[in-house]
């Protein structure tokens, strides 16, 4: 809530259950009457979902239940079906079978009436770069049928809260990447969604950009918005979801809070690289009872993975001392994050490569490849 | 994700607004867009250099460049011969900048922006039109008086001038239906731009544009003569200068409705699918 801005009226993402006063005027906004039925039900409710384009089956069958004001982050690799799940969510497909239920609204049946209560943005951009910060928010006022006041003091806010003041009115044209994102995420907001999708919102930005665009959605969600998230980074949905949901070719293979996934990776990676070769065998003979499972060990790099638990720290300080006991000499000795690799090693036996069916995301995934963080080819 | 129990959820009943609320609405998101492109279409410099100044540079090319060496059988000579040709040839040029646009727009994600907002779905498309419509209609207004000042003249009075212009108009809103098509079809603002131009180049300079029919070898002249910007470009001369009307006149209509009949629902459907 922007009670710095606002103090007495809703803030930026206003209208969920509980301000029917704001709900109402966007309703009116929309031009919609409907029943004044009530909805009780999960925000976003996702049944046995099937999605195929010709032979590629992008879906094969994907539940999701996100209550009210939470944030569910769907986690998976390119090509695993994350853009296809909110396509459908967003009515911009049809799904093949099963339902899929938007604050009450079904997807297929009556996409005219989830339309107006969700915001998109992501890996699609709604800018117009030849124009203006305000002028794009100015544009997205129109198109939902706000006034000309509400209009601008809107903007005014959404520039405020995502720091775009100063540039409100330069082309986005020079914007930088954060600050485009930001906008379009702003964009998305101009009618005060219930419910909002961000499709890997955070792709192809720079750590620090990432982090304000973490920044904006938290406050986002603090205010009540529904948010379903999809990101290839772990991190991400640790930092910004609720539950996470780990889909891979078209289903769930995994779903809980972030604690839980962890768990089950097993925390923590000390790794490290044996300098001699020959030695290797030693050294994760020495190492062994670090790990309650079976050290990883790549034969093509000689490193070696140890999953360590929660208390990596103290792992590594003893992986230090057993190896120099032994005078084994090792190269990039570090403690890491599990990554989604991880995440995909330990649920699927498969690394997070994207497969066939991502042949079109690959190339983006291989843009970005210098960009991704604590990724380790070890599969196969 | 909760283990709610996944019993039968029955989803709200949603009743739609009625037919002339929705009309409305649809007209201020077509006036929103409409007012979008062309506020898209003044920022950009290399737009503008498209749909006026080359235009108008292919005017003087013409007029004193080639048009020396080109003999035509018209009495004002062949500044009054080119002028309705090159308004229609501009008009159907100006129709590729809508292909680029739709293209660039589709790829970058805002059409699937736009068509996850609740806003009428013809409103993208037709918001378009109306914009590049707009646009043409300064061009051509453009066009003409760059005409005027290199000696054209209307020979046949003021109401034919003006079906002339209207003709022009239609011919290049015709067109562009095509490019819209185009645009959806191919969903990629490099292919568009290079193969873009493949079906544009034979229909606008191989017709009676620039050169007589006859002055072509006899097995182009089979296309030139047969192909609708030809044919609207003889009823435009025949408005601007005088001459039998009737002919090219109802041709011209049928083929600029058929363009329109086939493509607008192509490209309706070409945006329907693409995502």
């Amino acid at each position: 809530m922007d009670s710095r801005l606002q103090p007495s009226t809703p803030g930026i993402d206003g209208p969920h259950p509980g301000a029917p006063p704001g709900d109402e005027r966007a309703d009116r906004a929309l031009g919609t009457r409907r029943r004044s039925q009530e909805w009780n039900g999960p925000a976003i409710y996702v049944e046995d979902v099937h999605k195929s384009f010709g032979e590629v089956q992008a879906l094969r069958g994907i539940d999701l239940v996100v209550e009210r004001g939470k944030v569910l982050g769907v986690l998976g690799p390119n090509g695993a079906g994350k853009t296809t799940a909110v396509k459908i969510l967003t009515t911009l497909l049809r799904p093949d079978r099963g339902r899929a239920l938007v604050e009450g609204r079904d997807v297929a049946r009556s996409p005219a009436a989830v339309r107006e209560i969700i915001g998109l943005a992501g890996q699609s951009t709604a800018i117009q770069e030849e124009l203006t910060g305000r002028e794009n928010l100015d544009i997205m006022g129109r198109l939902y049928h706000l006034d000309p006041v509400t209009r601008r003091r809107r903007a005014d806010e959404l520039l405020d809260r995502f720091d775009l003041h100063d540039a409100a009115d330069r082309p986005t044209k020079g914007y930088s990447g954060g600050m485009q994102r930001r906008l379009d995420l702003a964009l998305s907001l101009v009618a005060r969604p219930r419910v909002v999708f961000l499709d890997e919102p955070t792709t192809g930005l720079d750590p620090r950009s990432r982090l304000a665009m973490w920044d904006v959605i938290r406050e986002m969600v603090a205010s009540g918005t529904t948010l379903l998230l999809t990101t290839q980074y772990l991190d991400e949905a640790d930092a910004l979801a609720n539950e996470i949901v780990v889909i891979d070719r078209g289903t769930v293979i995994a779903a809980g809070t972030s604690q839980e996934l962890k768990n089950r990776i097993g925390g923590d990676i000390v790794e490290f690289v044996v300098v001699e070769r020959g030695r290797r065998a030693e050294a994760v003979e020495a190492v062994r009872g670090l790990s309650p499972v079976e050290p990883l060990v790549d034969a093509d790099t000689a490193r070696v993975g140890l999953r360590v638990g929660a208390d990596g720290s103290q792992a590594l300080v003893e992986t230090v001392r057993r190896l120099d006991a032994l005078g084994i000499h090792t190269e990039g000795l570090g403690i890491r994050r599990p990554s989604l690799d991880d995440v995909f090693l330990s649920l699927t036996g498969h690394g997070a490569e994207a497969d066939e069916e991502g042949k079109q995301a690959a190339s983006r995934h291989h843009d970005r490849g210098g960009r991704s963080r604590g990724r380790d080819r070890r599969a196969t | 994700m909760t283990t709610t129990n996944l019993s039968p959820l029955v989803a709200l009943d949603v009743l739609r607004p009625p037919r002339a609320r929705q009309i409305r609405l649809g007209a201020a998101d077509t006036a929103a867009l409409t007012r979008r492109e062309f506020l898209i279409w003044l920022r950009n410099p290399s737009f503008i250099f498209f749909t006026i100044i080359q235009p108008v540079m292919f005017v003087l090319l013409f007029r004193y460049v080639f048009g020396g060496a080109i003999h035509v059988p018209v009495p004002g000579g062949y500044v009054d011969f080119l002028m309705p040709g090159i308004i229609a040839q501009s008009a159907a040029f100006a129709s590729f900048a809508t292909a680029i646009s739709l293209a660039r727009q589709l790829q970058k994600g805002v059409i699937d922006r736009f068509r996850a907002m609740p806003m009428a779905r013809s409103a993208v498309l037709l918001g378009r039109l109306i914009a590049d419509t707009l646009r043409l209609v300064v061009t051509l207004l453009v066009l003409l008086g760059v005409g005027y000042a290199v000696g054209f003249r209307f020979r046949n009075g003021a109401l034919p001038a003006l079906l002339m212009m209207l003709l022009g108009i239609a011919l290049g809103v015709a067109i562009c239906t095509i490019s819209a098509y185009v645009g959806l079809a191919i969903k990629d603002e490099e292919s568009v731009s290079s193969f873009g131009l493949v079906w544009l180049f034979p229909l606008s300079f191989v017709s009676s544009a620039f050169v007589t029919v006859q002055s072509m070898p006899g097995w182009l002249q089979a296309f030139a003569k047969n192909q609708p910007v030809t044919i609207v470009i003889d009823e435009m001369r025949a408005l601007a200068l005088g001459g039998p009307l009737a002919l090219h006149g109802w041709q011209s209509a049928v083929w600029l409705a058929g363009i329109v009949a086939v493509f607008v629902p192509l490209a309706v459907r070409a945006y329907r699918r693409a995502t």
